[in-house]
């Protein structure tokens, strides 16, 4: 059943409330800027489809427009920051983080200069754009980066408030963002706090445990609703911050029911799925289960038939969690 | 405004001043570059000593200027300035690439205070500096931001972006001052990757050009105020300078970019550079 304290939609099942995590961060952004006069916004070309055209349009003077120039975008970030800035510098995340990598690496996180990178239009979800577009490896570019924070939010609401949060953080942030409409499951009352995790779901001698992150969150409590009625408990718990991971809670989730699969929309190497393995290899060892990319680049198609190909979709999520079960 | 002839005799002296302590710290650490650093400290003189308007007691002091080394690799010649500048003691310069010292094989903001950012990776350094620059302009402040680059960055596609969006934005106060010595780590620049025409590259991305010798003190300190006068645009000097400078064995040969003298060779070295002392003769008496 869904966790109280969550404060989940009540018809979350239906799906009414369809939203991109972009579309919060956007929101999320305007706010951050009228809370706080050194936010800027640095854009590569994308200015609409990142979101932040309702920014520009209220704060023109603090949105800064850098053309197609990735490199350029994140040293200039870098030197924003360093001058008092709060820069969130955005773009598709197959160029930001992916083309910049090392400037973000050297001038901003070496540098330790507070840049929140957005990388928008992340996973295969993106469909008919194809491979070049399908950023599926940012999370884990960033997450071996000394002082990144990596946040993956799973709803609209979650985006806005990440956004915020990121704002608030003192030191590099990078935020993850897709571009099709998802389900929006979370409240304003839902609770965010950087770095710690958010149960979802929980049953009585839950079976499995699932971590999931980004939009496909939907798709683990789908699951779980599914299994509750065939009479499978579970939990299911939203990782929201891939780094620093909130060891504690997934060490205490897992061990509640003895296994566990991970859900993300990127390369099961290098993003959620590794973090979980590398927390609990460590301290409580347990059968995993990966849904994610494996090893593979996308292609052409809508999110739907591209979920089903790269079994990130709901029977997939079912069959890892017969898998994970069967293995205890 | 011009130099008097005592003015720059002085800076010509620090300029040798900090040449010794280049060689002694490349020594000391056992590696590092030498021709560029020795290539630079005419220019890195003028800044620290003249053109820049900063407090070595308060290197926070929001007014300063901004200077943001781009190619860190040079960073011995800043340190060896910034020390004799009243930084941190000059002996401090020895701990160069030692572990737990503040004056790391490249430069790291973090560390030391009066960096302004962490350089090394080539070619990101106009790009903050152009932030720099337009951050001060959104905020109405007055201090001038300076990018020091070498020429060989200039192989690197991001110092072009910087090229371009500085040159969109008209950032009157950012001067960039490149390292025109025509090395690189495999050859000359010319060799590896053709820059030139340089100048006309620049001032087809919007920039107002200027040339000079970068190791006539009275060049530099001239185009640097030229530069401050020249209001619709950003300000590139070209310093062509002779990497080595000083050290007639080092002098114009490629093959000193990436390694430090020995002990045995730093002994003649430094009596060259010490010999000099009280001997320079300038061209403005």
């Amino acid at each position: 059943m869904l966790f109280p304290d969550a404060h989940i939609q009540d018809s979350w099942f239906e799906a009414k409330d369809q939203q991109p995590t972009r579309a919060g961060f956007g929101k999320g952004l305007v706010e951050a800027a009228d809370a706080d006069p050194r936010v800027i916004a640095l854009c590569a070309d994308l200015t609409e489809s990142t979101k932040v055209d309702e920014f520009k349009a209220k704060y023109p003077r603090r949105f800064i427009e850098v053309g197609v120039a990735e490199q350029n975008l994140a040293a200039l970030a870098s030197g924003f920051a360093a001058s008092g800035k709060i820069p969130f510098m955005t773009s598709y995340a197959a160029f930001n983080p992916g083309r910049n990598n090392e400037q973000i690496r050297t001038t901003i996180a070496l540098n330790n200069v507070p840049v929140k990178v957005c990388g928008m239009h992340a996973g295969i979800s993106v469909g008919p754009d194809g491979a070049t577009h399908q950023a599926l490896e940012d999370m884990a570019l960033m997450r071996v980066i000394p002082r990144m924070t990596v946040i993956s939010p799973c709803d609209a609401e979650e985006a806005r408030k990440a956004t915020l949060a990121a704002a608030r953080h003192d030191g590099p942030v990078y935020l993850r963002f897709s571009r099709e409409k998802t389900p929006v499951m979370t409240t304003t009352d839902t609770p965010f706090e950087i770095g710690k995790a958010s149960l979802l779901w929980h049953g009585e001698n839950p079976q499995v445990t699932i971590f999931a992150t980004g939009p496909l969150v939907y798709n683990a409590l789908t699951v779980a609703r599914a299994l509750g009625e065939k009479g499978i408990n579970s939990i299911v718990v939203n990782i929201h911050t891939i780094k620093p991971l909130d060891d504690a809670a997934v060490v205490d989730f897992a061990s509640r029911s003895g296994c566990v699969v991970t859900v993300e929309e990127h390369q099961v190497a290098g993003g959620l799925g590794s973090a979980i393995a590398e927390c609990l290899a460590r301290s409580k060892p347990l059968p995993i289960e990966f849904v994610g990319v494996h090893d593979q680049f996308g292609q052409s198609g809508t999110a739907e038939e591209l979920y089903a190909h790269y079994k990130m979709d709901v029977p997939s999520i079912v069959e890892a969690v017969d898998r994970a079960i069967a293995r205890k | 405004m011009s130099l008097s002839d005592t003015e720059i005799r002085t800076i010509e002296q620090h300029a040798n001043d900090i040449r010794t302590t280049i060689i002694s710290m490349l020594v000391a650490a056992g590696s590092g570059h030498t021709a560029g650093p020795l290539g630079m400290a005419d220019i890195f003189a003028a800044l620290y000593f003249y053109i820049l308007k900063h407090d070595p007691q308060n290197p926070d002091w929001s007014e300063r200027d901004r200077l943001i080394l781009s190619n860190g690799h040079i960073v011995p010649v800043r340190y060896a300035a910034m020390a004799h500048a009243g930084y941190f003691p000059v002996e401090e310069c020895l701990t160069l690439r030692k572990f737990g010292s503040r004056l790391q094989g490249h430069p790291e903001r973090e560390r030391l205070p009066g960096l302004e950012t962490t350089s090394g990776p080539l070619g990101s350094g106009l790009s903050q500096a152009a932030a720099f620059a337009y951050t001060a302009i959104m905020n109405d402040e007055r201090h001038h931001v300076y990018c020091a680059l070498s020429d060989g960055e200039h192989d690197a596609g991001n110092i072009w972006e910087a090229a371009l969006w500085a040159g969109k934005n008209k950032l009157r106060n950012l001067t960039a001052i490149i390292d025109r010595n025509n090395i690189q780590i495999d050859g000359y620049t010319e060799d590896i990757m053709p820059l030139e025409p340089f100048a006309d590259k620049y001032r087809a991305f919007g920039w107002h050009v200027l040339e000079v010798d970068g190791h006539n003190i009275a060049q530099i300190v001239s185009a640097c105020e030229e530069a401050k006068a020249i209001y619709e645009k950003p300000t590139v000097i070209i310093a062509h300078t002779i990497p080595g400078k000083g050290i007639h064995e080092i002098e114009r040969d490629y093959r000193w970019h990436g390694k430090p003298p020995s002990k045995e060779e730093s002994v003649a070295f430094l009596n060259e550079l010490r010999t000099m002392q009280g001997k320079i003769v300038s061209e403005h008496q």
